[in-house]
């Protein structure tokens, strides 16, 4: 139990500050503080020249300008060491044209993996899950999400989420299941009952005085 | 290193970034907009230039070293 425990190591949450790093990416020595005032995608894969991360690779650089647009970096990460980094970016380009613009953290002693989080022994004990940290401009960890080894990342899902949750940061809302741009969004539920009867008059669409939406 | 080779020779981004400092003291959100580097690109990059001692920090901001000068005349 306690050498499982060593493996995973700390398994950060929602809403605390990301564990702090400097590690040696494919563009050079990159500390956390380096992405401080912006939004950072620190995303985790099991290994390079596998055929998943690949297909992943991929579509993360095809979401990498509508991130930009939004003000969100990338970073990658694998245990894997920088020159197989580079090679296998060389050879996605020459199979696939494409290049891949974001930096790719090589841990190869695991530190940012542990302090992530990243390697679930039941999955592997030597590669990391395909782990998402979503980190707000504070360097807060505002979403994760944790995929098997078997299943490729939804970049929909991903852009959505990066969406709703600057829509939240500027707004102050909440957004329903499934809500895309454009959509109505949740009003924050009352904390009084005179809020909750003046909430019925403000004009929103209510379904109840806990449940009401407005267009933004 | 990302700003300079192994033979400490700086690559074209470290020298596009010595080049943005000729104008004198730059913050790195200032470097980023006058390189279109990203800025975190921008900060690790300063921080290597400093350690080579091509450049120099003042409190926020950056200058070039002399010998950073000398190296892009």
């Amino acid at each position: 139990m306690e050498e499982i425990k060593e493996q995973m190591g700390h398994m950060p949450r929602i809403g605390e500050p990301a564990p702090a790093f400097e590690a040696v990416t494919t563009h050079g020595k990159l500390k956390l503080e380096d992405f401080k005032g912006g939004w950072l995608i620190l995303f985790s894969h099991p290994a390079d020249f596998t055929p998943v991360c690949t297909t992943e690779f991929i579509a993360f650089t095809e979401i990498h300008p509508e991130l930009q647009k939004r003000g969100v970096e990338l970073l990658g990460l694998s245990v894997d060491s920088v020159s197989s980094h580079i090679a296998w970016a060389r050879n996605v380009e020459e199979k696939t044209k494409v290049k891949i613009p974001f930096p790719i953290i090589a841990d190869l002693n695991k530190e940012v993996s542990l302090a992530y989080g990243m390697i679930h022994p039941g999955q592997s004990k030597t590669e990391t899950v395909r782990c998402v940290f979503i980190i707000d401009p504070n360097q807060i960890i505002r979403t994760i999400l944790y995929y098997p080894l078997t299943t490729g990342r939804n970049m929909d899902e991903i852009l959505r989420i990066i969406d709703a949750l600057q829509t939240t940061d500027k707004n102050a809302v909440a957004t329903p299941a499934n809500w895309r741009p454009g959509d109505k969004v949740v009003v924050p539920p009352p904390n009084t009952q005179e809020m909750a009867e003046e909430r019925l008059k403000q004009g929103y669409e209510c379904t109840d005085w806990y449940l009401c939406k407005k267009k933004l | 290193m990302a700003c300079i080779s192994p033979d400490g020779k700086p690559t074209e981004s470290g020298t596009k970034m010595l080049r943005a400092l000729q104008a004198g003291l730059g913050s790195p959100e200032e470097i980023a907009r006058d390189t279109g580097l990203p800025l975190f690109r921008v900060r690790s990059g300063l921080r290597e230039l400093t350690q080579a001692g091509l450049a120099k920090q003042r409190d926020d901001k950056y200058e070039l070293s002399e010998k950073g000068a000398e190296l892009i005349k």
